[in-house]
């Protein structure tokens, strides 16, 4: 039995591919809803390029080939750019689906990628009720953190802890991720402590996004995901505001591309 | 007004527009578009609608000196001009005409480097724009003698029509119609019909022209008549399938704005009414497969019309409803021939936008009611404040009561600057999704 499993005969595989502005994602589960393995590659300028590498990292991860995958749902915004995806799917829905398979009392989900976030409100199923996103501008975003951290030569996962070690707060007032940037150098040339100025850019996004979450109004527990979940100073934050501790899975970054592996599974199964 | 021009402005009106007309429609007879395979049939009177308006922007440049000119706002009491026959340009429907025509950032840009904010509305910037550099896809415009104003619709047509009234150096009538909190007040009637009092001397010092009131009772009962068919037009979408789709109307409201109170909308709305009670009884609708039925708030996003119409029909949807066409039917009921100045002022200051978000939530409900609608899509629109404030509560607030599916999509109607499509793309992909089309 176990020898039948080992090589596939009796299993069917799901991938879900999220193509972001800044990373695409992939996700490949068997037909249990495991997760078999993933990788994360950088988008770069040639989408298709990305999704065959991140595609083919997973699959020799997991140990199949692209043949042995019954249902293919591409999300993120390069979704439309994949010829062999059976259904291309919202990360809107995506990320729903796998907050509430991941942690079943979600249903808040705060999604903060590289280029957007979104406020996505589900109901007990996973269902998506209601949405909200950033209008065109990237404040507020992984991208606004991204070159912030830039301007200080930090990386980005010190960038979080640095905020965290701030004893007071010096608040930004610009809301372009450029004029913002301007006023960094501005207060670094004025000596001000780094921590103090990266606290006040991490409360400058949690502030935008907090926005958000009150027009959809925040029900139930509360799962973030994205890049920025990774982010200690961000989450810290955000808490603060929630009044209630955050649900974050280890490897936030695959949300939307789990998600669409679980809703090739279902897909695949309805259509059978 | 000289002899010469106005031979000449007669002399194309009976022969060389025709003449044009016919020219063009003879060279379009040779190109027939591809059936698209999720639309209906395209209306058989959509080619008299392009010869009325095309006709009316050409006749515009040959109106100088043969008649009064007067530039108006939407929802101006118009009726009153008509009986000093003034030739009348609507600068919003050419903003939209511009915006269709995917020229909104090149003009908008010409009043930019003079100074003007791009957060100022598109149809006011692109009005500007064309001011001050003459630029139009409708060929030329005529110098206006009369701007004429109501403050119904928006504060900002004030200030750009007293903007164009220094810039030109040319007379600015304001008809001033208060908010109403609740129910409109006998004062404020008063206080309307005053000021169409008083604008009388000097649309007759203007024009030349001499007021009669049984011309004005006439035009009275034609604009009644022709909103009234107006109205009608968009009942049919009551039906499943809808005959036409708001898409369509969206283009079909031009009569009703720019030649309101002229005998030639009112034989137009006949034309399209017939056409699509016709429809109707055979069962023909805008869309081949009507699934679900949407409703529409806020302006139309004139670039995007084509491209949204095939988006929404290839998943069966229709959009059945509009806040935006019903506000030209909306209230004309009012008008009335015996109490003609009353029932002008009631008509103008009682539409959507001068009313409070109370009366539109009750609007949008019963509109969704009689419509049978599904869901709805909202446009928070960069350029038109009053129309977009307040769309997050009566969505909230249509969700609760009806339980009613929809999304928020940001745009500008004329300047795609302000537009992303990817951004836009996701939110309806995700509200097909949440419909489950």
């Amino acid at each position: 039995m176990r020898l039948w499993r080992f090589k596939g005969l009796s299993m069917t595989y799901f991938a879900g591919i999220d193509i972001g502005s800044l990373t695409t994602e992939v996700v490949i589960l068997d037909s249990n809803a495991d997760m078999l393995s993933y990788s994360i590659n950088l988008t770069g300028a040639d989408c298709n390029e990305a999704v065959d590498q991140a595609l083919g990292q997973a699959l020799s991860r997991a140990g199949l080939s692209r043949d042995q995958l019954s249902f293919i749902v591409a999300t993120g915004y390069g979704r439309v750019t994949i010829p062999f995806s059976d259904k291309k799917i919202t990360e809107i829905s995506c990320h729903g689906t796998s907050a509430h398979h991941l942690f079943p009392d979600t249903e808040t989900v705060i999604d903060i990628g590289g280029q957007d976030s979104k406020v996505i409100r589900i109901d007990k199923e996973g269902k998506v009720l209601d949405f909200t996103m950033n209008d065109k501008c990237a404040a507020g975003t992984g991208r606004f953190l991204e070159v912030m951290a830039g301007a200080f030569r930090v990386s980005l996962e010190d960038f979080g802890q640095l905020s965290l070690k701030a004893e007071r707060e010096i608040p930004i007032s610009s809301v372009c991720t450029v004029f913002a940037e301007s006023e960094v150098i501005s207060l670094i040339a004025q000596n001000q402590a780094r921590e103090d100025i990266i606290r006040g850019l991490h409360s400058s996004v949690v502030n935008r996004i907090w926005n958000m979450v009150q027009t959809v109004g925040v029900h139930g527990a509360v799962t973030m995901s994205g890049g920025v979940a990774k982010n200690r100073g961000v989450v810290v934050l955000m808490e603060e505001k929630l009044g209630k501790p955050i649900h974050i899975h280890t490897e936030p970054q695959i949300m939307g591309a789990l998600g669409a592996a679980l809703l090739a599974k279902r897909h695949f199964l309805q259509e059978k | 007004m000289s002899f010469a021009q106005k031979a000449r402005y007669n002399f194309m009106k009976d022969l060389g527009a025709p003449a044009l007309m016919w020219l063009r429609q003879s060279q379009r007879k040779k190109r027939p578009r591809k059936p698209n395979p999720y639309l209906g049939p395209p209306l058989k009177c959509a080619g008299r609608l392009r010869e009325i308006m095309t006709r009316h922007y050409y006749l515009s440049r040959f109106s100088k000196g043969a008649k009064p000119v007067a530039w108006v706002t939407s929802g101006a009491p118009v009726e009153l001009l008509r009986v000093f026959d003034f030739y009348t340009i609507y600068p919003e429907n050419h903003g939209a005409l511009c915006g269709a025509q995917k020229k909104g950032p090149e003009i908008c840009s010409e009043a930019e480097k003079k100074g003007y904010h791009p957060d100022l509305c598109s149809y006011a910037r692109i009005d500007l724009g064309h001011a001050f550099s003459g630029k139009t896809p409708a060929g030329r415009l005529p110098r206006p003698d009369l701007l004429f104003c109501a403050n119904n619709i928006c504060q900002t047509v004030l200030y750009w029509y007293k903007e164009l009234s220094y810039y030109w150096n040319i007379p600015l009538i304001i008809f001033d119609t208060p908010y109403n909190f609740q129910d409109i007040r006998e004062k404020d009637i008063e206080y309307m019909v005053c000021q169409f009092e008083e604008m009388i001397p000097e649309l007759e010092r203007i024009s030349g022209c001499k007021y009669s009131h049984d011309r004005f009772m006439k035009i009275i009962g034609i604009a009644r008549e022709s909103a009234s068919t107006w109205g009608r037009v968009l009942a049919t979408m009551k039906h499943r399938p809808a005959p036409i789709s708001i898409f369509d109307a969206f283009v079909h409201l031009a009569p009703i704005v720019s030649l309101r109170g002229l005998p030639i909308a009112l034989d137009y709305y006949r034309i399209l009414l017939d056409e699509l009670e016709e429809r109707v009884a055979k069962g023909i609708g805008a869309v081949t497969n009507e699934s679900k039925r949407l409703m529409w708030d806020n302006i139309a996003v004139w670039f995007k019309l084509r491209d949204w119409s095939l988006l929404f029909a290839e998943r069966g949807l229709n959009f059945v409803a509009a806040t935006y066409t019903n506000a030209w039917a909306e209230t004309i009921h009012y008008l009335d021939e015996m109490s003609p100045f009353e029932s002008m002022a009631r008509a103008y200051s009682l539409v959507v936008l001068n009313n409070s978000l109370n009366y539109r939530l009750k609007l949008m409900e019963q509109m969704i009611r009689d419509y049978q609608v599904d869901g709805l899509v909202i446009l928070s629109l960069r350029s038109c404040k009053p129309y977009s404030v307040g769309q997050y509560d009566l969505r909230r607030l249509l969700g609760e009561r009806l339980g009613i599916k929809s999304v928020v999509i940001e745009s500008d109607m004329t300047d795609f600057r302000a537009y992303s499509e990817e951004q836009t793309r996701t939110r309806l992909e995700a509200f097909f999704e949440a419909l489950e089309v």
